[in-house]
């Protein structure tokens, strides 16, 4: 068995990762991406936690978490596809007016 | 080294380096298919992690429906190169120095500052079996469950909202 901790660093590393996604890329659907990573980066902690305490709570909390993922995808790329239709672009940088 | 940590760094690495490809590819699908393969990795780790059921609902909502979802949006949209020029170029470097602070402080805590016990405790062998999830899950966990019913319906009503061509006014 992998010692825990080194579960915790590989989470890390992912959601650091993702974040880091988020600051420098202006692509809206490749930002959109690094997010997931870092939904999934918590889900890998969680379920490592699950394991360490032999609780079955944490996998609950991923399955929860998959769920919220799956309708969060999709209400946001329908957003990005309302934005592309009007701005012909998804570039963040060009989503700066309020009116649209 | 044993053939667990041998397989936990392989795979490890795997999933780094597909989270690195999807972060610097210019293609926005070779990214899509990075994460997919950073997805699957991850779903192996939850098998090592005793969780065979989290790992197919990974497989089959986020590696499945989720990543052909991102796919169809972006080849519906014709969105594979569009990057804009960089233009602020301090934004960059600082991103990057962010994100290493954000891992020397995790790593710090992780592994210098850690009060976690981390024995890990011995489990049953029906341990997170489908039958043993799906009972906590319908008796102290069936509020969250029927509430994510009708999240998962706003959303379906939301996204047909959001991308019906609209009408003209007036």
């Amino acid at each position: 068995m992998v010692p825990v901790s080194y579960y915790f660093a590989l989470s890390a590393i992912l959601f650091a990762l993702g974040a880091m996604g988020v600051l420098i890329r202006r692509n809206a659907i490749i930002i959109f991406m690094s997010v997931e990573l870092m939904l999934n980066a918590a889900n890998l902690l969680f379920v490592a936690f699950a394991r360490m305490y032999a609780a079955l709570q944490g996998q609950i909390y991923v399955f929860f978490v998959i769920a919220v993922a799956a309708a969060e995808v999709a209400v946001g790329l329908a957003i990005i596809v309302a934005i592309f239709r009007t701005k012909k672009s998804i570039d963040i940088d060009e989503m700066s007016s309020l009116k649209g | 080294m044993s053939i667990d940590l041998l397989l936990f760094f392989v795979l490890a690495a795997v999933a780094v380096g597909a989270a690195l490809g999807m972060l610097f590819s210019r293609n926005a699908v070779y990214s899509a298919l990075f994460l997919i393969i950073n997805f699957a990795t991850v779903a192996i780790f939850f098998l090592l992690l005793g969780a065979p059921f989290i790992a197919m609902a990974q497989v089959t909502v986020y590696a499945g429906a989720i990543m052909v979802l991102f796919l169809f949006v972006i080849m519906l949209l014709g969105a594979e190169q569009v990057e804009g020029r960089h233009r602020s170029g301090w934004q960059r470097p600082v991103a990057v120095l962010l994100t290493l602070v954000l891992l020397v402080e995790s790593g710090y805590l992780i592994f210098i500052r850690s009060d976690l016990v981390l024995a890990v405790a011995p489990v049953a062998s029906g341990y997170a079996s489908p039958r043993a999830i799906g009972e906590l899950l319908f008796s102290d966990y069936l509020l969250p469950f029927e509430i994510t019913s009708v999240l998962l319906l706003a959303a379906m009503v939301g996204v047909i909202v959001l991308t019906k061509e609209e009408k003209k006014q007036g």
